[in-house]
């Protein structure tokens, strides 16, 4: 077995969790879901906001360029499936949705949306962009729900009591991706990533799972963005060369872990190698919260749901921003209210969790409002395997051995 | 042949507890889209049936004369004629139907209709449509009380289980349970409704009279996580008096005294065991087990499995003859 945690806090509570868990225990149910919910006359209405930055982009293949309506798509399918609750408790769900451009002031944007009477805010923003408005909406008890930005700092040092992460962050998906690669015993790795802020981000959780999981990072190499590599007429051919030429020379490895989020290069990867090596990151083998063919745990459903609600596959982040609108269909439902602080108050309380089709249940990390959730390795077709890998263990959740854990969090909630 | 096959196997099975009586277990095997034919004396298959695309929710006729199996992929049930394992005829079930339940006339199916957020109640003569009734996100558990008066639906994103008056087809009452409630089944006396929640690992005990919560039944096995313990067929004995759960991935079936709500044994099957249920005679029970692709035969005397049967692929339901 391996341990996900340093030192001796992971074993210890499975074994005495096995050691007393003989039987089963009958429970009083709580409160909550005690009564039978008999319709009422007043509906009421929860409006919740979706501010999202946004402008076309290019990337290296065509079949990775965004839908214009990526993880709008799965907000309006989570307030069709609130609606559909809703009806039994009298209680109506709709959605505001706001686009600025990526690199925009936020806060306007969003004061008009809480203008308008929003309490809820799916954030689809840079964690620049998401923290100008963080404090603002703290003041005006306004929650919001993180379905874009992966930065981990949002949710250590920059941590706020009123933001909730949906989306995992660089350290979840790096750590999924390495526990997999070890169980496969494959553990030296060259790490190839791009020059951009965000590519030296997922490098850098790259690194740290190496460290946590026992991987050798055997040599680094930085693509620089020239600007020259994206796709053209001709550039099959360069780029064949150019990556072949990249890599050769490189130490004995394993695995080719490729860290470009900014897609300068690292599509280009796969095959092109100088030597047959499996390459995985944010190409090859690709970590995520969600997968279009992923079909387990009732996820066929979902999946045939949103296809025939959007004529489209559903991408990770379109079941980011259908979890975090369920969130609070799920708080609302429970709790039968709206108040966002008796919301925020059940979300963080041990009563609350989410479905997501991921085969388990989804809390939240309470020292720093993180979404726990499995996560998804797959390739350009199917899902390959889902990590946390059996045998990393944790004396919370299995889930904890993915990403920043309690010990180590910087964060304070306020 | 078949007597001789019924001796042989039961000399082989030396752990039964006596000769049991002869039913035919028909199992829906979801991914070969096959039907498998099963004597539960000698426990060995008798016949494999071609059926429809992905099979899931299978049921008898009262009288033993059909079976009616849910063609989840062809949005149609099929009516299979016990006699000739011929499919006879189709009802019209709506969007991908995939669990029902017959009432106790035997004259109205009702039928979650997982895509469209419908349940479904077809009358069975007519082959027509009586009434669909709206309820919440991904329709799964249906049962109906004894009496026949109460339908109960159990929803899985809404996580409610919705009654519904038979006579006028109103959702009278909406009780929340825990998440992803997959299955429901009323006591015989029709006093309670028990609902598994797969995703929140519980069983919910709902009074039929106050339509409330009273008693919330958690699983444990040593060695497994809890994430693993998924509890979703349930099937209550006649007398009432022990309620046996399948728990999923955990490979396990809980044995539950209804009584006192304890979990009194946790009995090894196959792999993802689905759903169950017994022999007429009530000394057998049957578990579907979608990995390992077999079903599991229990001694309810002991609590025992007493064998294993490699059916078709992902062996979803069971039905078991009344005769």
């Amino acid at each position: 077995m391996t341990s996900a945690v340093p030192g001796t806090l992971a074993l210890l509570c499975f074994l005495s969790l096995a050691a007393g868990a003989l039987g089963a225990s009958a429970q009083q149910p709580t409160s909550q879901s005690a009564g039978a919910i008999k319709p009422e006359d007043k509906i009421t209405e929860i409006k919740i906001g979706y501010l999202r930055a946004y402008a076309p982009r290019l990337t290296l293949s065509l079949l990775d360029a965004p839908p214009r309506d990526e993880g709008v798509a799965g907000a309006n399918v989570a307030i069709g499936d609130n609606n559909t609750t809703g009806r039994f408790i009298k209680q109506k769900f709709s959605l505001d949705v706001t686009e600025i451009k990526p690199d925009a002031d936020a806060v306007q944007a969003f004061d008009d949306l809480i203008a308008k009477g929003d309490r809820y805010v799916v954030a689809d923003l840079s964690a620049r962009q998401l923290l100008s408005i963080a404090d603002i909406a703290r003041d005006k008890g306004v929650l919001i729900f993180n379905v874009g930005a992966t930065d981990d700092s949002l949710r250590e040092e920059d941590c706020r009591i009123n933001v909730f992460h949906i989306a995992p962050t660089r350290s979840m998906l790096a750590d999924a991706l390495a526990q997999y690669l070890m169980v496969k015993k494959w553990p030296n790795w060259v790490l190839l990533y791009g020059s951009h802020e965000q590519d030296h981000l997922y490098a850098e959780a790259l690194r740290r799972a190496a460290t946590r999981f026992g991987g050798q990072i055997v040599a680094e190499k930085e693509f620089k963005d020239t600007g020259t590599a994206r796709r053209t007429d001709t550039g099959a051919t360069q780029i064949q060369q150019q990556i072949s030429v990249f890599t050769q020379d490189l130490p004995e490895h394993d695995v080719l872990l490729v860290a470009d989020e900014s897609e300068v290069f690292g599509t280009y990867v796969p095959y092109r190698t100088w030597t047959s090596r499996l390459v995985a990151g944010t190409a090859g083998l690709v970590a995520s919260s969600w997968h279009p063919a992923s079909e387990q745990w009732g996820g066929i459903q979902m999946q045939s749901r949103f296809l025939k609600a959007t004529g489209r596959r559903m991408l990770s982040k379109d079941m980011s921003a259908w979890t975090a609108v369920r969130a609070v269909g799920e708080a609302t439902t429970r709790t039968n209210g709206d108040d966002p602080k008796k919301i925020s108050d059940y979300i963080r309380s041990d009563d609350f969790s989410v479905a997501a089709f991921k085969g388990q249940k989804l809390t939240f990390r309470k020292w720093n409002l993180q979404l726990r959730q499995p996560i998804l390795l797959g390739d350009t077709k199917s899902v390959v395997s889902t990590s946390p890998q059996e045998g990393f263990l944790h004396q919370v959740s299995e889930l904890d051995t993915l990403g920043i854990d309690q010990p180590e969090t910087k964060c304070v909630l306020k | 042949m078949q007597r001789r096959a019924c001796v042989l196997a039961i000399l082989a099975t030396g752990t039964m507890a006596g000769p049991a009586s002869a039913y035919t277990a028909y199992v829906s095997n979801e991914k070969d889209n096959t039907m498998t034919v099963v004597d539960t004396a000698t426990m060995q298959v008798v016949k494999t049936v071609d059926v429809g695309q992905r099979p899931r929710g299978i049921t008898i006729s009262h009288d033993g004369k059909f079976i009616y199996l849910c063609a989840s992929d062809d949005n149609t049930i099929q009516i299979i004629d016990t006699a000739t394992l011929q499919v006879v005829g189709t009802l019209p079930s709506g969007d991908d139907p995939e669990l029902f339940v017959l009432s106790p006339d035997g004259k109205t199916l009702y039928v979650a209709n997982e895509n469209d957020n419908l349940v479904t109640a077809i009358d069975v003569d007519s082959k027509e449509v009586k009434t669909e009734i709206p309820v919440g996100v991904e329709p799964e558990g249906m049962a109906v009380s004894p009496d026949g008066k109460t339908m109960v639906n159990t929803s899985e994103t809404t996580s409610m289980a919705h009654f519904i008056d038979t006579g006028s087809h109103d959702v009278t009452d909406n009780v929340l349970v825990d998440t992803r409630p997959r299955f429901a089944a009323f006591k015989p006396d029709g006093s309670q409704v028990w609902v598994s929640a797969e995703v929140g690992g519980t069983v919910s005990v709902i009074d039929n009279a106050k339509r409330q919560v009273v008693k919330k039944i958690k699983f444990a096995i040593p060695g497994l996580r809890a994430e693993t313990i998924q509890p979703v067929g349930i099937a209550i004995s006649a007398d009432g008096k022990k309620a046996y759960v399948a728990l999923g991935p955990a490979n396990h079936v809980a044995v539950i005294n209804t009584e006192t709500y304890e979990v009194e044994k946790y009995i090894l099957v196959g792999q993802r065991v689905w759903h169950l249920d017994f022999t007429p005679d009530q000394k057998t029970l049957i578990t579907t087990n979608g990995n390992s692709n077999d079903i599991t035969f229990i001694d309810t005397a002991t609590d025992e499995p007493v064998q294993s049967v490699t059916v078709g692929q992902q062996p979803w339901g069971v039905a078991i003859s009344p005769n």
